[in-house]
C-alpha cells in the first residue's frame, strides 16, 4: 500500500549539497523538489525504498532536519521561447540580471523563484499564412515567427510530441509569451492551447528526424583551426588545457567570429570576471559575417566557480537543451562549455556524497556515459516539423586535466566522443605563442569533409597548401631534435631553410593575437593568401639555395620579416597589399639571383 | 534565533565531534563548546544524519570530556561584526582582538561565507597599479582588483617581494587614495615571517591602515579554514560598504590547503590527488572570487596570496587548483634566485590575465602590449639558445643565436634583476626598448615600424 498522502514530506539527512528526503507521496528520479521553507531548488537523483536523496542547487546552510519538502511532479526544465537571445542565465536558467533587479543588491542570495523569460514583454507575431483552420500540426511544425532579436527571425514551433487539429491561430500582432496564439484539438478531443514558449526536461535530448553526415566548416577566423584543424557545423571539438593555456581565450574567440548562427556560451564553474568580460564586449562587437551586433546572437550561461556545485552539473543540460531548440527552428548553433571538467567534478562531488563506488581519480563509474551523451546530442539533423528544415549544434569544450596531464579521466573520455582535438601545450603557452594547440599533438577528424567542401568554394588548393605547410613543420620537428644536439649551424643548407620557414609558419601564420584589432579575426581568402605566399618564399629559396645560394642571404631578406607581420600590418580585405607582399617576395629572390648568379 | 544546548557528545575523532539524538539543529550553523575554566572553542555543523550531528571544532578536540562537554548551538551561521575601527587592529580568526584593545562593537554584522557576486554586477577591473617592478608592470601587469597569487617556493624571496610592493605600489589615477586598506590573513605563518610583515606594516607607515587577522603555524589548523573568510568578510565590508581599496594578502594558501586536507581525511571523504578532498577547487574559488570590484561601490579587492609550492612543483595540485582559479600567477625561480636575480620572477612562467585590458593607449602606453610580447618573443628565444649552449657550446652557436642567447643574460640581469629600488612604469618600459636596440631589427617582429622609428631608431638618434 502506498503510505498516507498525508505523512508529511520531510528532510532526515543534510550532507553536503544533497539532503535525503522521506514521505513523499511518490517517488519520481529527476523530480524537482523544492526544499526548506525557503523552497530550495532541488531534483531527485537517487531513491531508495522509501528515500529519496535530493541534489539541491542553492546552498543548504540554516536547513534543519524534518523541514518540509515540497514534490512539484515537473522535471528539471527549460523554458524555450523568444527572449533567451542577448540574456544571461545562472545553472538553473534564472536571469541574473533579473535577479540583481529584484535583491537591489551586487550579490546572489539563495532560494529566488523567477521565471526564464520575461512574462511581461510583447512580441509581434506573425503567423505561418499556409496553416488554416482544420490543418492537422505536429511537433516542429512552424506556427509562425517573431524577431527575437535584430539579428534572429525565431520560428515558433509546435513542441515536439504535440500534435491535432488546428482550431485557430492568432493573426499578426503583440503577445506575451504565455499568451495562447494557437488552440488545437487533441487526438483525445481535449483541446490545447499553445504560446509563444514551451518547456522541456533538460536531461531529454529533443526529437529530430535524422541525424546527416556533417558537411560545411564553422568558419572561426583563427587560421590554426581553419587551416590546419577545422571544425564544421554540428561538429564536436575539444580544448584540453592546462591553467593559462588560452582555453577560455580560445573559446571567446570562437564565440566572436564563428559564422554560426546562434552561440551559447556556458561558463560552467569558472571566472567571475570572464563572463563580465564577455557581457561587457560583445556588446560593442559586430558580427563579421553579417554584420549585425554579436550579442544578438549569444546566451550566456554563467555559473561560475563559486555558485553551488549541483547547479554546475545543471548547467550543461540548460545549454545543450536551448541549443537544441534554436536547432530545431532551423539555425546553426555553437555551444561552447568551459569547463567540462568543472562539471565532471561537480559529478565526482556528488557521486561521493551519494557514497558511490569512485573509479578512477574518484570519478563514478559512469563519467565516460553521461560525456558521451552530452557529444551525442550535438551534430547536423533534419529537424522534426514542416516545412522541412536543417539544423545544426556544434559543441566545443575545454578540459582543464589537473597538471595539464592529458591521460587524466576527464580527457581520456572526451577523446572517445569528439572529433577534433586541440591540445592546448603549456610550453607555447609560457614562451607566449598563442593559440597554443599544439599542431603536432592535435587533429581534425573532419579534414575529408572540409576538402570536399573546399572544391565547390573554389578554395581547391586549401588540402594542398596544408599539407605542404604541415609537412615543413613536421620535418621542422625532426630537424629541431638535431639541432638541439648540434646546432642549426651543422645542418646544411636545404635543412636550415626548412627551420627558418617553419618558424615564418609558427610566428606568422599559427599565432594569432585575439587582441590585435586585425589579427583577431583573418578571413578565409587571407588566410589563404597567407598561406600562398609563405609557400611562394619557399619554394623560390628552396631554387636558390639548390644553386648553392647561402641561407644568410636569405634569413637577411626583409621579406623574412613581412611575412612575419602581415597578419597584423595588413588590413584583412586589403588584397592589393597583399598581392604586393608577392611582388616583394619574387623581386627578392629574383635580386638575389641576378647579383649573385643563381639560377632562380 | 532561539539557541539550543546539550550536554555530552556521542564520538569525538580529530577534529570531528558528533552529537546525537538531538533536533533542531541547523546546517552550517556555529556553535561553541564550554568547557569548565578554560575558553570556549567555536565550531560548525557540517553534516546531519537524522538525529545524529557532525560537527568541525576550530580548535580541535584535545581534553574534551565525553560526557561533561556543554555545547550551544547558536541558530545561526557564523558572523563576524565589522566596522571601520578595525582598520589598525589585530584579530585572531574568530574577530577577537589580540592587541589587547577592546573587541569590536557594532551594529553590521557578516556571514563569514559571504555570497556570490552577480557578474551582471561586476566591473571588469582595468586599472593598472603600478608596483615599481618592471617584471611585473612590463611583463605581468596587476590590476585593481585582481586575484593574484605568488607561487613560490621554500627559501625564496616572496616575502621581500610583498613587501616592496607594498612600500612601492601605486594605483593609477589614485581618487581617494587616503581610502587605502589592506586586510592580511597569516595562515599557518611562522612567528618568524609573522614579525616581519608586522615590522613591514611599521616601517612603510601602512600600519594603521592594516587588519591583521593572525592563525599561526602553531595555532589549530582547523581554525585555518575560517581565516581568509574572516579577512575577506572584512575587505568586503571595507571596499563595497566604505569605498575603500582594499588589498587582502593571504599568506600562505598551502597551510591552508593541508589543514583543508586533514579535515576532509577526519570526515572520510573520497579523496583526489595527492589525498585533498575533490572540492577543493571549490573551496578555493569560495575565497579567491571575492576579490573584484563591483557596481556602485566606489572601492575593490585586490588579492595577493603567498602559495608555497610544495618541492617547487607547479603541477602540485595546491598550486595547480589555483592556477585554474586566479588571474594569473607570479611566479619565483630558484635558479634565479641562485644566480642572486632579484626579484627572481619566471617572467615567462608567470601571467597576468588582465593585463590585456589595463595597458596600452589610455593606460599605460601605447607602445607597451607590442613590447611586451616582443621582450617575451626574445627573451624565450634566447633561453632556447641558452639550452642549446648548454649542449654544444656557447662557441658553436651561429651569430644570430649568440645575439639571442647574449639578450637572454642582459633581460635577466638588467631588466628583472631590479634589487629593492622602484621603477616607474615608463622607466621600466624604456628599458625594455634599450635591452631591444641590441637585437637587429630583422628580429623585431613583433612590434611596427612606427615604434621601432620611435623608440630606438630616433632615440638612437637623440643620444648621439
Ligand atoms: N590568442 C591569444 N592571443 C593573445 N593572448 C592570448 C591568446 N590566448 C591566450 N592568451 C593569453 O593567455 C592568457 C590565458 O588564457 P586563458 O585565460 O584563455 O587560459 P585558460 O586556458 O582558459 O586558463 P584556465 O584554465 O586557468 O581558465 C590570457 O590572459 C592571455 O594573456
Ligand atoms: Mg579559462
Amino acid at each position: 500500500m502506498p503510505h498516507s498522502a498525508k505523512e508529511r514530506a520531510r528532510i532526515v539527512t543534510i550532507k553536503g549539497s544533497t539532503v535525503e528526503v522521506r514521505g513523499l507521496s511518490s517517488y519520481r528520479m529527476g523530480e524537482i523538489t523544492y526544499v526548506g521553507e525557503e523552497k530550495l531548488i532541488g531534483e531527485i537523483i537517487e531513491i531508495e525504498r522509501n528515500f529519496a536523496t535530493v541534489q539541491v542547487y542553492e546552498p543548504l546552510e540554516g536547513l534543519k532536519i524534518n523541514d518540509p519538502v515540497y514534490p512539484t511532479g515537473k522535471s528539471l526544465s527549460a523554458e524555450l521561447g523568444p527572449g533567451l537571445l542577448s540574456n544571461i542565465f545562472d545553472g538553473i536558467q534564472r536571469p541574473l540580471e533579473q535577479i540583481k533587479k529584484i535583491l537591489s543588491s551586487s550579490f546572489i542570495q539563495r532560494g529566488i523563484h523567477i521565471n526564464a523569460l520575461d512574462r511581461y514583454k510583447n512580441w509581434l507575431f506573425e503567423p505561418n499564412k499556409d496553416l488554416t483552420k482544420g490543418h492537422l500540426v505536429k511537433g516542429g511544425d512552424v506556427l509562425g515567427s517573431v524577431q527575437e532579436t535584430e539579428t534572429i527571425k525565431s520560428n515558433i514551433i509546435v513542441p515536439p510530441n504535440t500534435n491535432g487539429e488546428l482550431l485557430s491561430i492568432q493573426e499578426k500582432g503583440e503577445f506575451k509569451i504565455t499568451d495562447p496564439i494557437v488552440e488545437l484539438k487533441g487526438s483525445d478531443k481535449e483541446k490545447k492551447e499553445l504560446t509563444l514558449m514551451h518547456e522541456w526536461p533538460v536531461r531529454v535530448a529533443r526529437p529530430f528526424l535524422k541525424k546527416l553526415p556533417v558537411s560545411e566548416p564553422l568558419v572561426t577566423g583563427q587560421r590554426i583551426i581553419d587551416m590546419f584543424f577545422p571544425i564544421t557545423k554540428g561538429g564536436t571539438a575539444a580544448i584540453p588545457g592546462g591553467f593559462g593555456t588560452g582555453k577560455t581565450i580560445l573559446q571567446h574567440q570562437l564565440s566572436k567570429w564563428s559564422n554560426a548562427d546562434v552561440v551559447i556560451y556556458i561558463g560552467c564553474g569558472e571566472r567571475g570576471n570572464e563572463m563580465t568580460d564577455v557581457l561587457r564586449e560583445f556588446p560593442k562587437l559586430v558580427d563579421p559575417h553579417t554584420q549585425n551586433p554579436l550579442m544578438d546572437r549569444t546566451l550566456l550561461i554563467a555559473n561560475v566557480s563559486n555558485m553551488p556545485v549541483a547547479a554546475r552539473e545543471a548547467s550543461i543540460y540548460m545549454g545543450i537543451t536551448m541549443a537544441e531548440f534554436y536547432r530545431d527552428q532551423g539555425f546553426n548553433v555553437l555551444l561552447t562549455a568551459d569547463s567540462t571538467s568543472r562539471w565532471a567534478e561537480a559529478l565526482r562531488e556528488i557521486a561521493g556524497q551519494l557514497e558511490e563506488m569512485p573509479v578512477e581519480e574518484g570519478y563514478p563509474a559512469y563519467l565516460g556515459a553521461r560525456l558521451a551523451n552530452f557529444y551525442e546530442r550535438a551534430g547536423q539533423v533534419v529537424t522534426i516539423g514542416s516545412p522541412y528544415r536543417e539544423g545544426s549544434i556544434n559543441i566545443t569544450a575545454a578540459i582543464s586535466p589537473p597538471g595539464g596531464d592529458f591521460s587524466e579521466p576527464v580527457t581520456a573520455n572526451t577523446k572517445r566522443f569528439v572529433k577534433t582535438f586541440w591540445g592546448l601545450d603549456s610550453n607555447l603557452a609560457n614562451r607566449k605563442h598563442f593559440p597554443s594547440i599544439d599542431w603536432l599533438n592535435s587533429y581534425s577528424g573532419y579534414i575529408k569533409v572540409i576538402e570536399e567542401w573546399a572544391l565547390e568554394a573554389n578554395l581547391e588548393d586549401w588540402g594542398r597548401y596544408r599539407q605542404e605547410m604541415f609537412t615543413i613543420l613536421q620535418k621542422d620537428d625532426e630537424l629541431q631534435h638535431i639541432a638541439e644536439l648540434i646546432g642549426s649551424k651543422a645542418l646544411p643548407a636545404d635543412e636550415q631553410l626548412i627551420i627558418l620557414v617553419a618558424d615564418i609558419i609558427k610566428e606568422g601564420f599559427l599565432q594569432q593575437n585575439a587582441f590585435d584589432k586585425i589579427d583577431s579575426f583573418c578571413p578565409i581568402e587571407k588566410q589563404m593568401k597567407m598561406m600562398k605566399l609563405m609557400l611562394l618564399f619557399y619554394n623560390r629559396a628552396e631554387v636558390l639555395i639548390k644553386n648553392g645560394c647561402p641561407i644568410s642571404l636569405i634569413i637577411g631578406l626583409k621579406t623574412v620579416q613581412i611575412l612575419k607581420r602581415m597578419k597584423e600590418d595588413v588590413q584583412n580585405d586589403n588584397i592589393i597589399q597583399m598581392n604586393k607582399i608577392e611582388d616583394y617576395i619574387h623581386t627578392d629572390m629574383e635580386e638575389l639571383g641576378s647579383k649573385y648568379g643563381y639560377k632562380v | 534565533m532561539a539557541r539550543i544546548t546539550v550536554r555530552g557528545v556521542s564520538e569525538i575523532r580529530g577534529p570531528i565531534i558528533i552529537i546525537e539524538g538531538v533536533t533542531g539543529i541547523r546546517m552550517g550553523e556555529y556553535l561553541e563548546v564550554n568547557l569548565p575554566n578554560k575558553p570556549s572553542r567555536k565550531g560548525r555543523v557540517l553534516a546531519i544524519e537524522e538525529e545524529r550531528v557532525i560537527i568541525l571544532l576550530y580548535q580541535g578536540t584535545y581534553e574534551l570530556e565525553k560526557d561533561e562537554i556543554e555545547t550551544e548551538f547558536f541558530g545561526r551561521t557564523m558572523q563576524l561584526f565589522v566596522a571601520e575601527d578595525m582598520i589598525g587592529r589585530v584579530f585572531n580568526s574568530q574577530g577577537e582582538p589580540l592587541d589587547g584593545l577592546p573587541s569590536i562593537y557594532s551594529d553590521e554584522y557578516r556571514d563569514i561565507n559571504g555570497s556570490p557576486i552577480n557578474p551582471t554586477s561586476r566591473i571588469y577591473p582595468r586599472d593598472y597599479i603600478e608596483t615599481g617592478i618592471s617584471s611585473i608592470d612590463s611583463m605581468n601587469t596587476l590590476v585593481r582588483g585582481q586575484k593574484l597569487p605568488i607561487f613560490t617556493g621554500a627559501g625564496l624571496p616572496n616575502n621581500l617581494l610583498i613587501g616592496q610592493i607594498v612600500k612601492q605600489a601605486r594605483i593609477a589615477g589614485a581618487e581617494g587614495a587616503d581610502k587605502f586598506a589592506i586586510v592580511f590573513g597569516a595562515m599557518g605563518l611562522t612567528m618568524d615571517d609573522y614579525i616581519y610583515f608586522q615590522r613591514l606594516f611599521e616601517e612603510t607607515g601602512t600600519l594603521n591602515k592594516v587588519v591583521m587577522f593572525s592563525n599561526l603555524a602553531s595555532d589549530s589548523a582547523a581554525e585555518r579554514l575560517i581565516t581568509p573568510r574572516v579577512a575577506l568578510t572584512t575587505a568586503e565590508y571595507l571596499a563595497f560598504d566604505k569605498g575603500y581599496h582594499v588589498l587582502v594578502i593571504l599568506s600562505d594558501i598551502t597551510n591552508y590547503c593541508q589543514a583543508l586536507r586533514e579535515i576532509s581525511v577526519a570526515l572520510e571523504t573520497v579523496p583526489s590527488r595527492k589525498g585533498f578532498p575533490g572540492y577543493m577547487y571549490s573551496d578555493l574559488a569560495s575565497i579567491y572570487e571575492r576579490a573584484g570590484i563591483i557596481e556602485d561601490s566606489k572601492g575593490s579587492i585586490t588579492l595577493l596570496a603567498n602559495l608555497t609550492m610544495p618541492n617547487d612543483d607547479i603541477t602540485h595540485p595546491i598550486a595547480d587548483l589555483t592556477g585554474y582559479i586566479t588571474e594569473g600567477q607570479i611566479i619565483l625561480d630558484r635558479s634565479m634566485h641562485n644566480r642572486g636575480i632579484y626579484p627572481p620572477i619566471d617572467v615567462l612562467g608567470s601571467l597576468s590575465r588582465l593585463m590585456k585590458d589595463g595597458i596600452g593607449e589610455g593606460y599605460t602606453r601605447k607602445d607597451h602590449p607590442s613590447l611586451s610580447n616582443q621582450l617575451y618573443a626574445s627573451y624565450a628565444e634566447g633561453l632556447d639558445k641558452r639550452r642549446l649552449a648548454e649542449v654544444i657550446g656557447k662557441k658553436e652557436l651561429n651569430r644570430r643565436d649568440q645575439i639571442l642567447y647574449e639578450f637572454a643574460d642582459k633581460f635577466e640581469d638588467n631588466f628583472v634583476n631590479q634589487g629593492d629600488n622602484y621603477r616607474s612604469i615608463v622607466d621600466s618600459l624604456n628599458l625594455g626598448w634599450s635591452l631591444l636596440s641590441n637585437l637587429p631589427e630583422t628580429e623585431l617582429t613583433k612590434v611596427s615600424e612606427d615604434l621601432i622609428l620611435e623608440h630606438i631608431k630616433n632615440k638612437g638618434a637623440d643620444s648621439d
